[in-house]
């Protein structure tokens, strides 16, 4: 279980770490927050960065360092490449990709944990099956809700804003088929006896997979010239996701930096609205294009 | 790491960045989103964690997923902020 620094270093050294790159990363959203100093406030948020995946790397022993090699290097071309290659124009809409790229390894990555343990010890406690299941929900809805608003900015997919009784029957469904299934993963273990029916944790995607349509017919409605407010209230979303993510695996700076972005990005969602001179519910369920008769 | 524990950091870190974030000029906001998109590519650790330690071909499969997903908002995240931000400061605002 130990990785290089484990061995060499007392365990603190890792929560101290953390602690520092929090700090990096609380320092650099202030500095965001004025032009002179925005900047230099990016760098040192990407330098927390750094320090925790640098530290996280060789902290814990990596049985299969070659694939997580390639994921990081698949990764960091294809994330960079879009960086480079997009026009300045187009950047609200890659923004809001990347955004869904977030939620979406949240959610993936709670579902791979559940594997794991159920693998291992095979005890699913509540705390974990209870986080897993907010993650799960959370981060597929930030996935599949900023792909349909980058889209809608893109011109990719349709800007008409068309809201029917059926699109907000299929709201509440999805969203009851992913409580209904979150809270089966939840109680599961008591009632078969602490094994889920399969190693692959069935009931999991169907959360996912619930909370995915969920999140394509949350935004299918929205005006498109709403769409910076939704990127930016799923980025908030996508930050909640990964420091439920932090519960799931007791990680510290998860939780610290997940949180910091959630309430962040609310307020910032907030503040969004309002140089639009709209509230936020107003965009998400006003904002049919000034027709509210499907209301 | 107990719940309690988890859960005190959480309602602390909202209340901070409930304060960190005050008036901001408006050719800010789609930069800070931005940077703040990134910070939540945080995820990776999580990812690298089960990647790295997955005890079977189905959790390594599904942390390297996660792995790819987190970099991409990561790299591509600060990447692009840095461009936003860069061009603010040549277009002499």
């Amino acid at each position: 279980m130990a990785g290089i620094l484990a061995q060499q270093l007392p365990e603190q050294a890792l929560q101290f770490a953390y602690l520092v790159s929090g700090i990096m990363f609380i320092q650099g959203l202030r500095d965001m927050t004025h032009p002179r100093t925005a900047t230099r406030g990016n760098l040192i948020s990407s330098g927390g960065m750094f320090l925790a995946v640098a530290v996280t790397i060789l902290w814990f022993e990596i049985l299969t360092p070659a694939i997580l090699a390639a994921g990081l290097l698949i990764g960091g071309v294809v994330g960079a490449y879009l960086a480079v290659a997009v026009e300045t124009t187009e950047m609200p809409q890659l923004v809001g990709l990347f955004n869904g790229f977030g939620g979406g390894a949240s959610a993936v990555v709670a579902g791979a944990e559940l594997v794991d343990v159920l693998a291992g010890s095979g005890d699913l406690g509540v705390g974990l099956t209870a986080s897993a299941a907010i993650a799960a929900i959370i981060g597929s809805v930030t996935f599949s809700g900023s792909f349909v608003a980058s889209g809608k900015l893109h011109g990719i997919v349709g800007e008409s804003p068309v809201s029917t009784n059926v699109g907000h029957a299929l709201k509440v469904t999805f969203l009851g088929v992913a409580l209904v299934a979150g809270a089966v993963l939840v109680v599961q273990p008591s009632l078969f006896g602490g094994v889920p029916t399969a190693e692959w944790v069935p009931v999991y995607w169907v959360i996912v997979a619930a909370a995915l349509l969920l999140g394509v017919f949350l935004v299918v409605p929205i005006g498109g010239a709403d769409m910076p407010v939704v990127i930016s209230l799923l980025n908030s979303y996508s930050g909640l996701a990964a420091a439920t993510t932090g519960f799931v695996l007791n990680n510290t700076v998860l939780i610290i930096a997940g949180t910091l972005v959630g309430a962040a990005g609310m307020i910032l969602t907030i503040i969004m609205c309002e140089s639009m001179n709209r509230s936020l519910a107003n965009v998400f369920f006003g904002g049919l294009g000034g027709d509210d008769t499907a209301e | 790491m107990t719940f309690v524990e988890n859960l005190t950091l959480f309602v602390l870190s909202a209340f901070i960045g409930y304060e960190v974030i005050t008036k901001i000029p408006t050719n800010l906001h789609t930069p800070l989103m931005s940077g703040a998109n990134a910070i939540s590519g945080i995820t990776l650790l999580g990812s690298v964690v089960v990647a790295g330690q997955g005890e079977t071909t189905l959790a390594t499969a599904l942390g390297f997923l996660a792995v790819v997903m987190a970099t991409i908002n990561v790299v591509g995240g600060y990447l692009v902020s840095h461009f936003m931000l860069s061009e603010f400061s040549q277009g002499g605002r």
